[in-house]
């Protein structure tokens, strides 16, 4: 789960990670308003989506009066933001954060995140502050300094040291940069982040080192003990077909082909979208039911799959271990009866019963059900139904 | 032979007296599996599925001599039973339970590593030794007796593949499946040794999936100790970037991490890698004609 830029900022300055003060405003009189209780004279109009990029996509701007303030905020709420991170129909921009501005000396890369290799958290920090760091990380790899922390002792100070005197800084400023990572570690832990990114982390005139970007990202199996992360939840910044998947216990994600997928497990899931693309075809979704594939969550597979009306046919690939095939081909048949399914449905079970299954579904006399044999017979039976013949 | 589990070792469960552990340990006990106990705080002194239960890992191993833990705790208490497995002295703990926080994970495998305590998952269907030790959820009858050494990240592919492999002809020596979190523990780098040691394997089957780089790190060790025929599938080619595909470590990000890398990194290491998993079982019966 992620969270918007201005509820990152929330939760460092409960840390005392430093940020530039700001509000969230969601019409252009509330982006004034806020100019106004901000004070000065240069304020920064921010549009508050889940992606990054968002400068370069017009939605980052500067303004040097509220009536400035007043007109980009107009223009950036209710804009459909694209960014590389959003795809071609980008996201639509609900609320914009309005920020002070700041007296900005250069700016760093400064973030956080699981080294799964390592099995440990690492902080990677860069001079090239303002650039996609996987860019920096392919090009010039040498300007990304990594630490590894220890989760058993934490963050050290030598980590910092190692990460300021890398970034080439001063060395009355080490200490400063040191509070500041350390403090960013703990906003880290405490949250169950997956991870943490400043783009640009920025060093003011005056020394300073501020957060003028934050974005964060967390555990999902931890989001039962975070209720503050919890709340800032944005259910609009997520597909709703995948929230209501979610809410019977059934993982999907949207794809563009036109085979829909219904699997038990995700990696026969992922499995079952290969071999479709491998005999021709596309797959429209990943949808793992799980391990009981019921009748009810079958139904409820079908109903989501067919929200898609780029769906012309649809693979149902079951491995019957614990669960019996012969209960899967019921819970399909009981299935069609609860939805409409107006494709052709090509059903492959094995694994415990299957032959008894196979059965069940042949005297169920129901038209647009096929059988497969194998993983293979049934991907090429539906890519072939996927396209009419 | 096998690998790390056979027909001799003892195993307790912890969770065992929940509906999971209950179901799972009376299915693994009709498999063959020596479950000699359980764990239940609270409830020690009890006899659950003709097995004493315990208050503590302690007081079980003691009591037993179990070397190995099949854990079916919730997630929230995962990391606790985990570390209690490891205090207590015992060997290997098979973690079945799905969702537990990654950073408990990394806490909890710290202190296994230090305590020298090897784990299996979290979040996945277990380990079996074909026809003489099932610790875990599989069904048991997919896994024929054999030669062939199974490793994978996905429960399903696990048994597609295990299927695949019997209906070609062939058997299985043990199957892990070792689960498809971000933080894991006995992964195909430790294992690939434990099949090249063992006389009774003489293939290696490997089923990997995007995110991460254990497939890689696979590959690297393949190139340089493994003689065995390994076969290997990445699920995930079709993925889209960004996106969790059911399993919480299934996700390229950063570019990083995609099933092709992965794949050439493994064909380059000489492993016979299809593209389609529907081609596993055939891919086995080519190598092992060789």
């Amino acid at each position: 789960m992620n969270i918007h830029e201005y509820q990152a900022k929330e939760l460092f300055k409960k840390y005392n990670v430093p940020t530039l003060r700001g509000h969230i405003a969601f019409t252009p009189d509330e982006a004034v308003k806020a100019a106004q209780e901000l004070g000065g004279n240069i304020w920064v109009v921010k549009a508050q989506i889940h992606a990054g990029g968002r400068g370069l996509g017009g939605g980052v701007k500067l303004a040097k009066s509220t009536s400035e303030v007043r007109e980009m905020a107009a223009q950036i709420l209710g804009m459909q933001l694209v960014t590389h991170q959003t795809g071609p129909e980008g996201k639509l921009v609900q609320k914009v954060y309005i920020e002070e501005g700041a007296d900005i000396k250069k700016e760093y890369y400064l973030g956080l995140l699981l080294d799964r290799a390592l099995e440990m958290p690492i902080m990677m920090a860069s001079t090239e502050g303002g650039m996609a760091i996987e860019e920096v990380a392919h090009n010039t790899p040498e300007k990304i300094i990594k630490v590894s922390i220890d989760p058993l002792t934490g963050f050290q100070s030598f980590h910092g040291r190692k990460l300021a005197f890398g970034l080439g800084l001063p060395v009355e400023e080490i200490n400063t940069f040191i509070k500041f990572a350390s403090a960013l570690y703990r906003v880290y832990m405490d949250h169950d982040a997956e991870m943490i990114e400043i783009n640009p982390l920025v060093k003011t005139g005056d020394g300073k080192f501020l957060a003028l970007d934050a974005k964060m990202g967390f555990d999902n199996n931890a989001l039962y003990r975070q209720n503050q992360v919890n709340e800032m939840r944005d259910l609009s910044e997520e597909e709703p077909t995948e929230i209501e998947a979610d809410k019977y216990g059934l993982s999907y994600i949207k794809l563009d082909g036109n085979v829909g997928c219904m699997v038990n497990g995700a990696g026969l899931a992922m499995g079952t979208m290969d071999t479709i693309n491998y005999e021709g075809g596309k797959p429209a979704n990943f949808l793992d039911v799980g391990g009981s594939a019921s009748a009810e969550t079958v139904a409820k597979g079908f109903d989501i799959i067919l929200k898609d009306p780029n769906v012309k046919a649809i693979f149902v690939n079951i491995f019957g271990g614990i669960v019996r095939c012969d209960r899967v081909a019921n819970g399909i048949i009981e299935a069609t009866k609860i939805t409409n399914v107006n494709v052709p449905v090509i059903v492959r079970l094995d694994g415990t019963n299957a032959i008894e299954a196979a059965e069940i579904l042949k005297n169920a006399g129901i038209a647009n059900i096929v059988a497969a044999t194998d993983l293979a017979d049934g991907a090429r039976k539906a890519v072939a139904a996927a396209k009419g013949e | 032979m096998s690998i790390l589990v056979n027909k001799d070792t003892k195993v307790i469960v912890q969770g065992f007296t929940g509906k999971e552990g209950t179901f799972h340990a009376e299915q693994c006990i009709a498999y063959g599996t020596k479950i000699v106990g359980g764990v239940t705080p609270g409830k020690g002194g009890q006899e659950h599925l003709g097995q004493p239960v315990f208050n503590t890992v302690s007081e079980a191993v003691a009591a037993t001599g179990a070397t190995v833990s099949m854990i079916f705790v919730p997630p929230a208490f995962v990391s606790d039973a985990v570390m209690e497995a490891a205090d207590a002295g015992i060997s290997l703990a098979v973690i079945i339970t799905e969702g537990a926080p990654v950073k408990d994970m990394m806490f909890a495998k710290a202190y296994a590593v230090k305590k020298d305590m090897m784990t299996i998952g979290p979040n996945c269907p277990g380990i079996i030794t074909a026809e003489e030790c099932k610790i875990g959820i599989m069904p048991g009858f997919i896994f024929k007796k054999g030669n062939i050494g199974l490793i994978s990240k996905s429960g399903t592919l696990t048994y597609e593949s295990a299927n695949q492999v019997v209906k070609e002809g062939f058997g299985i020596t043990t199957a892990v499946g070792i689960g498809g979190d971000p933080i894991i523990g006995l992964s195909y780098k430790q294992l690939l040794p434990m099949f090249e040691a063992d006389p009774e394997t003489h293939a290696i089957v490997m089923i990997g999936e995007i995110g991460g780089d254990l497939e890689i790190q696979a590959a690297a060790y393949i190139k340089e100790h493994i003689t065995k025929p390994v076969v290997a599938f990445i699920a995930g080619q079709t993925a889209p970037a960004g996106k969790r595909m059911g399993h919480a470590g299934a996700i390229i990000s950063g570019g990083a991490g995609t099933a092709a890398e992965k794949m050439a990194a493994l064909e380059a290491a000489g492993v016979k890698v299809v593209v389609s998993p529907a081609d596993i079982g055939k891919a086995l019966a080519e190598v092992m004609k060789k």
